[in-house]
């Protein structure tokens, strides 16, 4: 059994906002699908299966259902942080396979500028780890940085190293109208900003962005019946990572199961990917994915992302091409979303000329969601324009 | 060496299988769970054992020693601090904060020693600061 060709992504849209005091987010939800509806050539009465995460207000599948009066027959809203979008388009083609909807809608939306970017929260009581690390002000910043920190003592990998990740995504933002972030930068520009929390420096982070995105995903009989380029769900996998009751490894992430998992299922390997959107929350995010995903040796992300190897028409592995949530956008917080909708653009040959890879029919979208230095969800998509 | 004021620290919400860890606490009492079936230690306190799933209702009192896994300081806080994995002597790597210290000193692998740090209204939390 598997999903390989069983489904099809046919609408992709983000929303072009990044501050929206004056809507709500079920609101940004209900336009992000309007939205990726008509990028698909389809109605919102075509739905019959709905999928979102933690992002949804109120009691998630039923609020934003009722929200937009779907009559649907199924849904899904498995959480896994920012990367549950890269995963419910694997389980929306599993759910196409085995019959259980044929025209799937995925949305995500948060108001995360608006409302105040991120702070430091007590979150739930009953959140079983909540006593042992809220005390100890952990918060998104920090718990990334941990991984960085310790990537550093283990590999040398350097600051300036991590740089390359904001200046590759800059060189792609510059293109991109509607990115928050325009301006190319250096690593000069990076390493000298100011220090958010060791060895993270402002602009190893991404941007705080209200905003939203939806996609559609669809049986291969409705997919060749649109008007849309078939870009197909080729392979995916998904894996939770934790701190193994004490046994505590920064120095990988769920990417290390996550990938394999895809490619085989894909039948393919990371050296025939020509274009790859890696959630880059921060830079080490990126680095540490790409060595664990197989683009490179453990230890030797620093490197393989020096020199411009990121950048669209100068480096070996085009990334984030949108900017990235470095630079373009990180809607609610989570840019699981962006990651496939860009990966979408560049099978379809939709990207910005600028920043298109040429004769783009293999696409990898990868994500991390929740705390890469605590507990995170990877989840992994192949995708092929056919 | 300069050492950074210590910055105030919310208080941990005990719930009911942790409450003999913080009442532990109290009396400035370092204790790790020990599961009855398998014998093992983790980190952070369950009464289900993650390893074995045997019951775990045995606490021993730890060394109160271990070694930096990680750690960042967090400059932007109004008060910075700095946070880390540190990994016991006993094997379990726990989250915490590293106290009493110059932050610009600090590196991984640096042996360290727990300091109890008073909370805002409940028991005190397991901090360390590293051994000269």
């Amino acid at each position: 059994m598997t999903i390989r060709n069983r489904a099809y992504i046919v609408g992709a849209y983000e929303h072009p906002t990044r501050k929206a005091p004056d809507k709500s987010v079920a609101q940004l939800h209900a336009e992000s699908a309007r939205g990726a509806l008509a990028d698909a050539g389809l109605t919102k009465d075509d739905v019959d299966g709905y999928f979102c995460a933690g992002d949804a207000p109120g009691m998630g599948p039923l609020s934003m259902v009722d929200y937009m009066n779907l009559k649907v027959r199924h849904v899904d809203a498995t959480d896994i942080g920012g990367s549950s979008y890269l995963m419910l388009v694997a389980h929306a083609a599993e759910a196409i396979a085995m019959g259980k909807c044929s025209v799937a809608l995925i949305t995500l939306a948060g108001r995360p500028r608006s409302e105040g970017g991120m702070q430091v929260r007590a979150g739930n009581a009953s959140q079983p780890d909540v006593q042992w690390e809220y005390p100890f002000g952990v918060t998104v910043a920090n718990a990334y940085a941990l991984c960085a920190m310790r990537h550093m003592h283990e590999y040398g990998t350097t600051s300036e190293q991590l740089a390359w990740v904001k200046v590759a995504a800059s060189h792609h933002a510059q293109w991109n109208p509607h990115a928050m972030l325009r301006d190319v930068v250096t690593v000069e520009d990076v390493v000298n900003s100011p220090m958010v929390t060791d060895p993270l420096h402002r602009l190893d982070c991404c941007v705080i962005s209200d905003g939203g995105g939806a996609l559609v995903v669809v049986s291969p009989e409705i997919a060749r019946s649109l008007s849309r380029p078939l870009v197909a769900v080729r392979g995916a996998g998904e894996a939770p990572k934790h701190t193994m009751a004490g046994g505590v490894d920064l120095t990988f992430s769920g990417g290390r199961w996550s990938g394999p998992i895809a490619f085989a299922e894909a039948g393919v390997k990371p050296s025939d990917i020509k274009y790859a959107s890696i959630y880059d929350s921060f830079t080490i995010t990126v680095v540490m994915q790409l060595e664990d995903i197989g683009f490179c040796e453990k230890g030797g992300g620093g490197r393989f992302v020096s020199d411009g190897n990121l950048i669209s028409g100068v480096g070996k592995l085009p990334f984030n091409t949108d900017g990235g949530g470095l630079c373009n956008n990180h809607p609610a917080n989570r840019g699981g979303i962006t990651k496939v909708i860009e990966a979408v653009r560049q099978l379809r040959g939709e990207a910005h000329p600028k920043v298109q890879v040429p004769n783009c029919d293999l696409a990898l979208a990868h994500g991390t969601g929740g705390l890469l230095g605590t507990r995170h969800g990877s989840a992994t998509l192949v995708l092929e324009r056919q | 060496m300069s050492e950074h004021p210590t910055r105030a620290i919310p208080a941990p919400t005990p719930s009911p299988e942790s409450q003999a860890f913080w009442e532990a606490a109290r009396h400035e009492k370092f204790v790790l769970p020990r599961c009855s079936a398998c014998g093992k230690t983790h980190w952070y306190p369950r009464a289900v054992c993650p390893h074995c799933f045997g019951d775990c209702d045995a606490w021993v009192e730890a060394s109160g020693t271990g070694t930096i896994y990680s750690y960042s300081v967090m400059r932007r806080a109004p008060q910075p601090y700095a946070i880390a994995y540190v990994t016991l002597a006993e094997g379990p790597t726990m989250l915490t904060n590293l106290v009493g210290c110059d932050f610009d000193a600090l590196r991984i692998g640096q042996s360290v020693r727990l300091q109890w740090v008073a909370t805002e209204g409940g028991p005190p939390v397991p901090c360390f600061t590293p051994v000269e």
